[in-house]
């Protein structure tokens, strides 16, 4: 490197202060722009992939209204004792310092699709070349009537990591011996298939580690059928005999609405009083997917299952909770399998990098108590109609204490993994 | 000890681990029950003459032998430090690391849960030291020659690289890129033939795991190839 001399670095320092003054995601010149909505498991992910695998060749920004996230998927185990808060929180700065991706700590408010820019909510606009949009889920607040966003304060849904997942804790913690706890069950698609009946088994764990044993908890459900029905059933009978009761639509009849003011759950059936209720009410598309006119008719956004890119919009992908993913659940696991495809999608349109045909997996454990894994799985190929299943496997009733103890286990590993595989290393 | 790692100091681990395992270390197990506990170190470690490095490193010379000393195996980055810090193979250090592989040295890449029953380790031990007195192969770390077995046809592709590296997102969420391995094994670095097997025999059910069959039961030559190429390219960090 040439010397420089007094008055050159001085030039050089005040380009570089400008350069500073100016916001990071309008500095780069001539590099193509991938841009990211949504840190989660979809958005982080395929930050990360482009960032790591086109190295300098690309522009990668990713957009986040929080600054830092706590992992829906394990949040269960924290209700249970099992995990911190702080060890499923996770921060963005080893994906900004090691990877050298652009963070926009703000909220993403609407896509210009015209100008190709993203809006943020306090103004600003960030353009980009290739978009990538991971806003998860919002919910229906009315599916379930009688229920709001204020009411969530009282009957938390806790479907969404962090302050919520918080409350939901604290109340649960609060539950004396012999009250009852009221669960209502979100009607399909939603996030995380196994991951309200995982949940009322944690519930189950913390009361019954109490002597809380006189406690009940209720699941009203709207679905005829729930994921790892006959592996949550045997364990529910085994480790929490009497404490755990479920109710489909043909015993309750219908869901008429909750009263937060009275902790009830009415239904055709009966009125069930909750000391505790855990309302999870009907899901879509986060909103952005919807002001940007990605998603159709059922609330969620249609995609290419070849790519993930939009069926709406040439120039956006969309992966994760508010993606229609075909055979493919609703999961963190889902969300970053997809985004590596959207990934490799992307740096091909952008950098002309090899694409490979798209291949998916996803695998979900659920923990129902202390060493008693189980997990259900499948691997999927992109169709012209789908993505589509191509074999899958579940944990089968009956097997033993070992077995389930490794499955446990595997699924430690695999939060390490993934959150790794996500956040960066 | 370097700063800034925060590995455990290897003596302080081991004196524990004796104080509470095995008080009594013996080193009198009996080599011919040591050789049936052996079954659970032997998919990846060999030893006797010929014996050559796999997934582990083969243990001819173990018995004084400087933790990660062997050349052209990709000992994790904790295994070496400790052999730079002095650990030697002997029948203390060795027993203590059986009895729990990642207390002794956090960050091994060896995926083993650990073997409890100290009579065990004392006959495993025992058989160690008669089976491994044989000198190593000139150059352990080179590839076994081919065989007609299973993945040979795999093994004879030259794998693709790039496509492996695509293929491989699918396991890196899991099997961690970095070859840290908190519950689930570490593959990176592995030997193209261990690898291959490993897949083929997941996909028949040789081995058994769910998780591992759905990865397999859709690979081809090609993809298996293309994986063992690129995970063999890769160090552990």
């Amino acid at each position: 490197m040439p010397k420089l001399t007094r008055r050159a670095f001085g030039l050089v320092a005040g380009a570089a202060a400008a350069n500073l003054a100016m916001p990071a995601y309008l500095r780069a010149q001539g590099k193509p722009r991938a841009v990211v909505v949504g840190g989660g498991a979809g958005g982080a992910t395929a930050a990360r992939y482009m960032a790591k695998d086109a190295g300098d060749e690309l522009d990668v920004t990713l957009i986040e209204a929080n600054p830092k996230y706590t992992t829906c998927f394990f949040s269960n185990l924290y209700l249970g004792d099992f995990r911190t808060f702080d060890s499923i929180t996770h921060g963005y700065n080893t994906l900004q310092s090691n990877y050298g991706i652009t963070l926009v700590n703000g909220f993403a408010e609407a896509i210009d699709r015209d100008a190709n820019e993203v809006v943020m909510a306090d103004g600003p606009r960030v353009p980009y070349d290739r978009l990538l949009v991971s806003p998860g889920i919002d919910f229906i607040w009315d599916s379930v009537p009688g229920y709001s966003e204020e009411a969530s304060e009282i009957m938390p849904h806790s479907w969404k990591g962090g302050a919520q997942t918080k409350l939901l804790k604290s109340k649960l913690d609060a539950v004396e011996d012999g009250q009852q706890i009221v669960m209502v069950a979100p009607p399909n698609p939603f996030r995380c298939p196994p991951g309200p009946y995982e949940r009322v088994s944690m519930f189950a764990h913390v009361l019954k580690a109490k002597g809380h044993t006189d406690s009940r908890i209720v699941i009203i459900d709207p679905k005829p059928t729930f994921s790892k029905q006959g592996l949550f059933e045997e364990g529910w009978e085994k480790h929490y005999p009497g404490m755990v009761e479920w109710y489909g639509p043909d015993v309750h009849g219908g869901i008429v609405g909750v009263d937060p003011s009275t902790g009830e759950v009415e239904t055709d059936l009966d009125t069930f009083q909750g000391d505790l209720v855990n309302v999870i009410p009907a899901q879509k598309a986060g909103n952005i997917a919807h002001v940007a006119g990605l998603a159709n008719e059922t609330g969620f956004c249609p995609i290419d299952p070849h790519s993930m890119r939009s069926k709406m919009d040439d120039n956006i992908f969309v992966v994760g909770d508010a993606c229609i993913p075909g055979d493919m659940p609703k999961s963190a696991f889902s969300a970053n399998s997809q985004a590596k495809v959207a990934a490799m999608a992307i740096r091909g349109d952008l950098v002309g990098s090899r694409v490979f045909p798209a291949k998916y997996s996803n695998t979900c454990w659920s923990l129902i108590e202390t060493d008693d894994g189980v997990k259900v799985g499948a691997q999927y190929v992109g169709t012209d109609e789908k993505i589509s299943s191509t074999s899958k496997f579940i944990s089968q009733t009956g097997e033993d204490a070992g077995t389930r103890k490794a499955t446990y286990e595997e699924s430690l590993g695999w939060y390490s993994g993934i959150t790794s595989d996500i956040f960066g290393v | 000890m370097q700063t800034g790692t925060r590995r455990t100091p290897w003596m302080a681990v081991p004196v524990a681990i004796l104080l509470a395992t095995s008080p009594a270390f013996s080193g009198e197990g009996d080599p011919l029950k040591g050789e049936k506990a052996f079954k659970a170190c032997k998919a990846c470690h060999k030893v006797g003459a010929g014996a050559r490095n796999g997934v582990g490193p083969h243990l001819d010379g173990l018995f004084g032998r400087a933790a990660g000393s062997l050349k052209g195996f990709k000992y994790s980055k904790a295994m070496l430090a400790h052999g730079e810090d002095g650990l030697v193979w002997d029948e203390a250090a060795l027993d203590a690391y059986i009895a729990d592989p990642r207390v002794m040295i956090p960050g091994t890449r060896m995926s083993f849960r650990g073997m409890e029953d100290e009579a065990t380790r004392a006959d495993l031990i025992a058989y160690l030291k008669q089976a491994s007195v044989h000198n190593p192969v000139e150059n352990p770390s080179a590839e076994a020659p081919l065989r007609a077995e299973m993945g040979a046809a795999a093994l004879a592709i030259e794998g693709d690289r790039d496509y492996g590296a695509y293929l491989a997102t699918e396991c890196v969420t899991c099997h961690q890129i970095t070859g840290q391995t908190n519950g689930i094994p570490s593959i990176v670095g592995w030997p193209k033939p261990d690898f291959v097997r490993a897949l083929f025999e997941y996909k028949t059910n040789v081995r058994e795991h769910q998780v591992m069959k759905l990865m397999t039961v859709n690979l081809g030559n090609e993809e298996i190839a293309a994986l063992a190429e690129y995970f063999s390219s890769l160090d552990p960090q």
